[in-house]
């Protein structure tokens, strides 16, 4: 029988003390990893005959601007099909060398995924035969879903805009 | 062809090699995608060597605006994903929200949520399958059922006031309860349209042209189409019998009967079967919770929402004489109310596959992530290789029997 308890037991055999942060946030198992094993963890959970976690249901990154060395979480939602039992996995990378491992060999569907993440976070995923921009103009020379771009303020009223609402006459 | 000396007017530089090859751009506006985005096709005669799909032209930025909306002002960004279904992505959205938040819908409101899901489902599968229909040149069938989904866009309209981006629903159930009309209109449309649905599978399922058209295209085999992260008909098409509904039931669907249809080589004729039969088996399920529906007896007849004041607008007569309702209604409008901590993925069966919500929440008054899980983004990749090999104008043909949506593919 596939359970959380379970898993974490083949995870914890297999890598030892590398897999941490156990959780079940609504009863989903998330853990982490070195980015360094990223690949390893996911081959691991991809041909273990107990496990087999063989679709990939997403891939996206989060950025966290203030966990100083660990600012770019990449995180991967796994599943099950026959046991219907879904994972998150996530692994940490700075913001400086935001490199990680691709996935693109263990899953078709990581291509898209990936340069979907490169594009908004700029996460460098080494391996990857084609990481380019996706959604975003090519020209674009930033990461826009970093938290270091907000959107603007609604409240602000330095600016003259009449016909949105805010300004002088309003 | 190497021999450039029947070229009399093209003069190239000496040394060349001719090009054997032509590149065609199909799209970003071109009639066979259907909505805004590029192929571009390189071909030998009318074979596809290889293709480069470019998306991204209608890119929204939602999950970046989504990072400083309240929770309720996010619905408004899920209808414009796959906009031939938006009630199923609004209804997934609050579902998200109610799983975060703790709120309990009551049955009532669960069954009025899958009524509107499956009228949302089988107006994206009948838009899909006579989309397929008109460009293999049959334009009839597309006509006949288009004046039903007129008539869902309609039912609609009296649930909700708008037709095609919806925005239907609140957290915890529905703005306001359904009224006669919406359901005299869903007893109109259970009542005509097996008619047409038939009358449109006689046209097409057993045509020899069609057939011989669509059987064969674009295959691709239950194993890649895992590989490749296809969900909903598309996977379905192949084989595989992976449908949210079933394996992680949402909204009570657990209370009803019905089957998954499946198909055995995931080409465009499986696909479009796949799509016919889930329209039947949607009818089958509107029928069971309209039913379900009625049967509510007392206070359980009229209820359309959960009890949860700090999150479900209270009555405006409420508003203007009582001080609670005021501050909620204040609170609820100004996004005032922080949401808790959490972090989690909630599926739901869309149109085209699983649409999956991922939330992280750090207890502010917006999501601190939102990550929208787009099944038409994530098959689309597969185009290049169903296509490879293939005539130009079977690669016309898959397009459109995978249903491919702009909005849903650029978020």
């Amino acid at each position: 029988m596939l359970n959380n308890d379970y898993i974490k037991q083949r995870l914890t055999e297999k890598f030892g003390e590398q897999v941490t942060n156990f959780e079940e946030p609504f009863e989903m198992l998330t853990f982490e990893a070195p980015k360094e094993i990223n690949l390893k963890v996911l081959q691991f959970l991809y041909d273990d005959e107990g496990l087999q976690f063989r679709f990939l249901t997403d891939l996206q990154a989060v950025h966290y601007p203030d966990n100083t060395g660990r600012e770019l979480a990449v995180v991967y939602h796994l599943h099950n099909l026959q046991a219907n039992v879904r994972i998150r996995f996530k692994v940490y990378t700075s913001i400086s060398t935001p490199d990680v491992y691709s996935a693109t060999a263990l899953y078709s569907a990581a291509n898209w995924m990936e340069r979907e993440t490169y594009d908004f976070y700029g996460v460098n995923f080494v391996g990857h035969p084609n990481l380019k921009r996706i959604l975003n103009v090519e020209e674009m020379d930033y990461f826009p879903m970093r938290k270091e771009f907000p959107l603007e303020d609604q409240t602000r009223i330095d600016k003259d805009d009449d016909m949105f609402g805010r300004g002088k006459s309003y | 062809m190497s021999d450039l000396t029947h070229h009399k007017n093209i003069r190239l530089p000496e040394g060349s090699i001719e090009k054997t090859t032509t590149t065609l751009n199909l799209g970003p506006t071109h009639p066979a995608t259907h909505g805004v985005f590029q192929n571009i096709l390189e071909l030998d005669g009318e074979r596809i060597l290889s293709s480069e799909s470019t998306v991204g032209y209608i890119h929204r930025a939602f999950e970046k605006l989504a990072e400083r909306r309240p929770l309720y002002q996010i619905t408004t960004l899920t209808d414009r994903l796959n906009y031939c279904s938006s009630p199923i992505n609004n209804m997934g959205w609050h579902l998200t929200c109610e799983k975060l938040l703790g709120v309990r819908t009551p049955k009532r409101v669960d069954y009025l949520r899958v009524i509107v899901m499956e009228l949302a489902r089988i107006s994206d599968h009948l838009i899909c399958n006579s989309i397929v229909g008109v460009d293999t040149g049959a334009f009839t069938g597309f006509l006949y059922v288009m004046q039903y989904r007129e008539l869902i866009y309609e039912i609609y309209e009296e649930i909700c006031g708008s037709r095609l981006t919806t925005n239907m629903g609140r957290i915890g159930g529905f703005e306001r309860d359904f009224t006669p009309a919406a359901f005299e209109k869903l007893e109109k449309f259970l009542a005509e349209y097996p008619k047409v649905l038939k009358e449109f599978e006689k046209l097409f399922t057993r045509n020899r042209i069609f057939m011989e058209r669509l059987i064969g295209a674009g295959p691709i085999s239950a194993e890649r189409a895992l590989n490749y992260g296809f969900t909903g008909p598309n996977l379905r098409a192949a084989g595989v019998d992976y449908d949210v509904r079933v394996h992680t039931p949402y909204s009570s669907y657990e209370d009803f009967e019905f089957n998954v249809p499946v198909g055995t080589t995931g080409d465009c004729y499986d696909r479009f079967l796949v799509r016919n039969q889930e329209m039947w088996q949607s009818l089958s399920i509107i029928e069971q919770a309209y039913k379900k529906v009625q049967a509510f007896k007392g206070t359980e007849h009229d209820v359309y929402h959960a009890d949860s004041p700090e999150y479900y607008l209270p009555p405006k007569g409420d508003v203007y004489t009582k001080m609670e309702a005021l501050i909620y209604h204040f609170k609820i409008v100004m996004g005032e109310i922080d949401i808790p901590k959490g972090e989690l993925y909630v599926p739901v069966e869309g149109g085209n596959g699983e649409l999956g919500y991922y939330l992280i929440s750090d207890g502010g008054r917006t999501p601190y992530r939102l990550h929208f899980r787009r099944p038409c983004f994530i098959y689309y990749q597969a185009f290049e290789e169903i296509t490879k090999g293939s005539m130009l104008s079977d690669a016309i043909i898959v397009l459109s029997s995978l249903n491919l949506i702009a909005g849903e593919m650029d978020a």
